[in-house]
């Protein structure tokens, strides 16, 4: 391999497709996923200990910390389903071509904007 | 770096570790998928339909299987982010056994949640 080619590193000046940005996010998304389950864990045993316990969980979605950690973790949790449903019709096969890599990379993102908005609403306005 | 590469990863063997990975990701999907659609049909979620879902056997098989699901997906997808990012291996060994350390602990935890006070 040449040595001499030129090598440009900097992430402020290099040029990131719109694919390998889903890709980096998927990542992203799935690390935020991962080190939240703890939460969500807590949330479960909260819910099912009792009655009064379910209630005080609710209590805490009052509060906009909290409300704002829950719509992180489901912003993340949906990107994360939205992209990997991208992987796994590409490998089925489907819309494996540049064009439709760039395509269907746009409409994961879009899809999940929505998804995330529609939950961000949802929690707030219940 | 390659024996600390199969030591790791979630099967030794990459194809498989891709498969588990993608059976995984289906699985974790039908419970999400599963768990929003319950959420949306019972809103304002009560307590007595939560209990009561969580009763079922099959919720429980159900919850146990996307934590195995879990395990095994967050495994070879954080193993992957590691071996990519974390060059120093002494550092990518603690994270990575930490990570699975983390899983399994995740994993009883939840087992614990689903079979205690009913």
């Amino acid at each position: 391999m040449a040595k001499q080619r030129p090598i440009n590193l900097n992430l402020l000046t290099i040029k990131f497709p719109i694919p390998a940005i889903v890709s980096i996010l998927h990542r992203v998304s799935g690390t935020i996923v991962f080190f939240l389950i703890p939460l969500l864990l807590w949330m479960l045993q909260t819910s099912l200990s009792s009655s009064d316990r379910f209630i005080d969980l609710q209590d805490l979605f009052n509060g906009f910390v909290f409300k704002g950690i829950i719509w992180l973790f489901l912003a993340a949790l949906l990107f994360h389903l939205v992209a990997g449903l991208r992987h796994l019709l590409m490998d089925c096969g489907f819309g494996e071509s540049l064009k439709a890599g760039r395509c269907s990379a746009w409409t994961a993102i879009g899809l999940a904007v929505i998804l995330t908005l529609l939950a961000g609403i949802w929690l707030w306005v219940n | 770096m390659g024996k600390l590469t199969n030591v790791t990863s979630l099967t030794g063997l990459g194809l498989r570790d891709w498969l588990v990975q993608r059976v995984s990701a289906v699985i974790l999907a039908a419970y999400i998928l599963f768990l929003i659609g319950f959420i949306l049909l019972n809103a304002p979620l009560q307590f007595n339909d939560w209990q009561n879902l969580f009763a079922n056997s099959w919720m429980r098989i159900f919850s146990i299987l996307a934590l195995l699901s879990l395990v095994m997906h967050a495994w070879v997808g954080m193993w992957t982010i590691a071996t990519d990012y974390l060059k120093i291996t002494w550092m990518r060994l603690i994270f990575q056994v930490a990570m699975i350390v983390a899983l399994f602990a995740y994993l009883a935890w939840g087992v614990a949640i689903l079979y205690r006070g009913f």
